[in-house]
């Protein structure tokens, strides 16, 4: 007994953690061996990134004084920012594309506040893109502006948002559908989904650009339209599936209790399953959207001039700045990989803040 | 009621489970489930909108004078195509374009997919591995290349390709790899395939008889044994090899004037989708292998360490036959996506088979068809393979191993 007492009443001494983190990395000579090549290889990317992005830079000047220094060549930056974020859109009327992409921003940052979901949000999601497209095209305004010169940052925004808020709409359904008890119903919704999910994106925006123009004669079907229906369906295919993998985690006593209270299939599904549900794959919902925002580059072959197109158009004047692309695609990445590596941050912090909620 | 008739097909088991006074027709209808009619009303209706969307399509092309048929297929395609694994030239049937865009789509989707894998197991052995600034490291790599667009990362590769010297000055990293801008040339074995093919098969068979040798006697090879099992294979091989002359030889490309001969030529179109597809998709799997790593709980690694193995035979014999069950179905999926992003080729100039069926879309008019062959071509990968995950999950959560 005295021996256990002893050993109870030892502290444990306390761990620094600088202490112990440096004893990891020399553990043994293996690791510290390992630990100096990859200090090596920080020092040295971190060197080059700095010779490329500074010391080499041309900061001022034209493209002369980018062709004599071998870095980053900012000066086209300042040069064709307009060019790049907005694309081919006409100039005088520049806030409008301004404007949309503050009022997208706006909505997607609320929508990271959890406090804040709920109905006003929702009706957020369905106004603000019918008020950007309205503002691009100039629904009251003048000049009109045709889908065609519409470009840039906005137009990746717009893009995303109108294809996850539609594929969101039409994936609760598909999710239902295919749990469903209706053979014939679920049937039909597996080949749908599983025929959506076995094409790539690419071939999936083919199709709709040669298909849907042909499926409505007399209409005249804009690009961005037969797009965003193919996105749009494209994205459900892949929510659908995260929404059922969320039903099908839900305990089948939560489906029990509800018909024993009495509740019909619909209210079981609106009040009781759907709500912890869709609660449990948020993280999942976010990384979805992330791989959406990502492939919205796709949408240039198709003819749309997306973010990443209008860059490389920017880029491709070579007479006037010629090799910046190095530059362009820097600014590019720089801009996708903030916005990505944030909403991944978020997407890790709200399943940090889930799972503490599930357990207390 | 009478009991019903045994239907010739039906298997013993079914009958089992069939209750007394239910017939197949009782079944489909359990199947079918509640608002019977209503369903079926609603799935006609889906139907008939098909069907008009289909009819309408079939006239925009009647009246755009394009017949809807296959016919094309078997005229001349009158199109280059810069690189194919079989014989090909301008003026060969369309059927035999695309094949080739097949070919190469599937030789990028097979190299990306084997390159990847080593390169994303590496990582994330080394990020489990425990040197904090190697898996910080490891980490900030993941970040960077899932944060951007894979087309952006094209982009930056095959500018990279481009921007390489001409065959005259061609870097050499290391002797005999070649960079340039006109392809990378790397050694390559060179092999006689009439000699080589039966021996390869020789090997299996002995491959296959000793591991069931090893197997009936339930209890591992002693050291002896194994070094005669090796030498017999060894000396096989060498008098096989002596017998039918040369088998194998190093191929080294060499510069040579303004060419560059010998080894094996990747050209900057594929070379950069290589790579890109490689570093793209290395970083998912990295991420696979650590969850699929920590996955297995820490008292086996902890049982191993007392049982006095070393991390390695650990890592070999414990936890990674554990980790394969959450690995396989995540990097089965992984493939099929590196597959359908093998499409990406068209943005960068690859000619993949998306590329090759929209010129010959362009080329002949007959835009839809030639479309629909491609949805086929890729439904015709995909949904084996994802019925294969599915019956893997399938099989994994019966016995117990997952959880549903």
């Amino acid at each position: 007994v005295t021996i256990l007492l002893d050993v109870a009443a030892v502290e444990r001494p306390k761990a620094d953690p600088w202490r112990t983190s440096v004893a990891r990395l020399f553990s043994s000579p293996v690791n510290a061996a390992l630990t100096l090549a990859a200090l090596a290889l920080i020092v040295f990317v971190a060197w080059k990134f700095v010779q490329w992005s500074v010391v080499d830079a041309a900061w001022t000047g034209g493209p002369d004084a980018c062709l004599s220094r071998s870095g980053a060549c900012w000066p086209f930056v300042r040069a064709n920012a307009r060019l790049m974020f907005f694309g081919v859109y006409p100039e005088g009327a520049l806030w409008r594309p301004a404007l949309s992409l503050v009022l997208m921003a706006a909505v997607i940052v609320a929508s990271m506040v959890p406090a804040l979901w709920g109905r006003l949000l929702a009706l957020a999601w369905i106004v603000t893109p019918v008020v950007v497209c309205g503002l691009l095209a100039g629904l009251f305004l003048e000049p009109r502006v045709s889908t065609n010169a519409w470009g840039g940052l906005p137009l990746t925004v717009l893009v995303w948002m109108i294809a996850y808020a539609g594929a969101f709409v039409l994936a609760v359904p598909l999710a239902l559908a295919r749990r469903s008890q209706m053979g014939g119903l679920r049937s039909a919704t597996i080949a749908a989904i599983e025929l959506v999910r076995g094409v790539p994106m690419l071939v999936t925006l083919y199709v709709s650009s040669f298909i849907v123009p042909m499926m409505l004669p007399g209409v005249e079907v804009n690009l961005f339209v037969s797009l965003e229906i193919a996105l749009i369906l494209f994205v459900a295919s892949y929510l659908a599936e995260v929404v059922r993998a969320g039903l099908q985690a839900l305990p089948r006593g939560q489906t029990e209790a509800a018909y024993a209270l009495g509740l019909g299939y619909w209210r079981t599904t609106q009040l009781i399953l759907l709500p912890q549900a869709l609660r449990a794959v948020i993280p999942a919902l976010v990384n979805i959207g992330i791989g959406v925002l990502l492939s919205t580059p796709l949408v240039a072959v198709i003819g749309m001039t997306d973010f990443l197109s209008a860059v490389r158009e920017a880029a491709s004047h070579e007479q006037e700045w010629p090799r910046c692309y190095t530059t362009a695609y820097f600014v590019a990445g720089l801009v996708f990989f903030v916005i990505c590596f944030v909403a991944s941050r978020y997407s890790r912090w709200l399943e940090q803040r889930l799972r503490g909620a599930r357990h207390a | 009621m009478a009991p019903p008739a045994r239907a010739p097909l039906c298997s013993p088991m079914t009958d089992l489970l069939l209750p007394p006074g239910q017939t197949r027709l009782a079944l489909l209808r359990r199947w079918w489930g509640d608002h019977a009619i209503a369903q079926g009303a609603g799935l006609i209706a889906a139907a008939i909108v098909l069907g008009i969307a289909t009819s309408n399509i079939v006239a925009s092309m009647n009246r755009l004078g394009m017949a809807p048929s296959l016919d094309y297929l078997s005229q001349p395609a009158n199109f280059d195509i810069s690189e194919s694994l079989i014989a090909y030239r301008a003026g060969d049937s369309y059927e035999r374009a695309i094949l080739v865009g097949l070919l190469n789509t599937l030789k990028l989707a097979a190299s990306g997919c084997v390159l990847a894998t080593a390169l994303g197991l590496f990582l994330g052995l080394a990020r489990a591995a425990g040197n904090p600034l190697v898996s910080k490291l490891v980490e900030a790599y993941v970040e960077l290349v899932r944060n951007t667009p894979l087309v952006l990362q094209l982009f930056f590769w095959i500018a990279l390709t481009h921007a390489l010297p001409s065959v005259r000055q061609a870097l050499q990293p290391v002797p005999g790899v070649y960079l340039s801008v006109r392809g990378i040339y790397i050694p390559w074995i060179h092999v006689e395939a009439g000699a080589v093919w039966p021996l390869a098969i020789v090997i299996a068979l002995a491959v296959f008889v000793v591991h069931w040798v090893h197997k009936r006697l339930s209890r591992p090879l002693t050291r002896t044994e194994q070094i005669l099992v090796l030498a017999v294979a060894a000396g096989f091989a060498a008098v096989w090899i002596l017998a039918h002359g040369l088998a194998t030889s190093l191929d080294k490309p060499v510069l040579k004037g303004f060419n560059i001969g010998g080894g094996l030529s990747l050209t900057p179109e594929f070379a950069a989708m290589l790579a890109g597809l490689t570093v793209y998709y290395s970083a998912n799997v990295s991420e696979i292998v650590r969850s699929g790593l920590e996955s297995v709980h820490r008292g086996q690694w902890e049982a191993g360490r007392a049982l006095g193995f070393s991390s390695l035979r650990i890592l070999q014999l414990i936890a990674l036959p554990q980790a394969m069950r959450v690995i396989t179905p995540l990097i089965t999926s992984t493939y099929l996506d590196l597959t359908k992003d093998t499409t990406l080729g068209v943005l960068i100039g690859f000619t993949e088979v998306t590329a090759v069926i929209k010129t010959s879309a362009n080329n002949t008019g007959n835009a839809i068809e030639t479309i629909l062959v491609l949805v086929a071509v890729f439904l015709s990968i995909s949904l084996p393979l994802s019925a294969a995950i599915n019956a893997y999950n399938r099989r994994l959560t019966r016995r117990g191993l997952v959880s549903a």
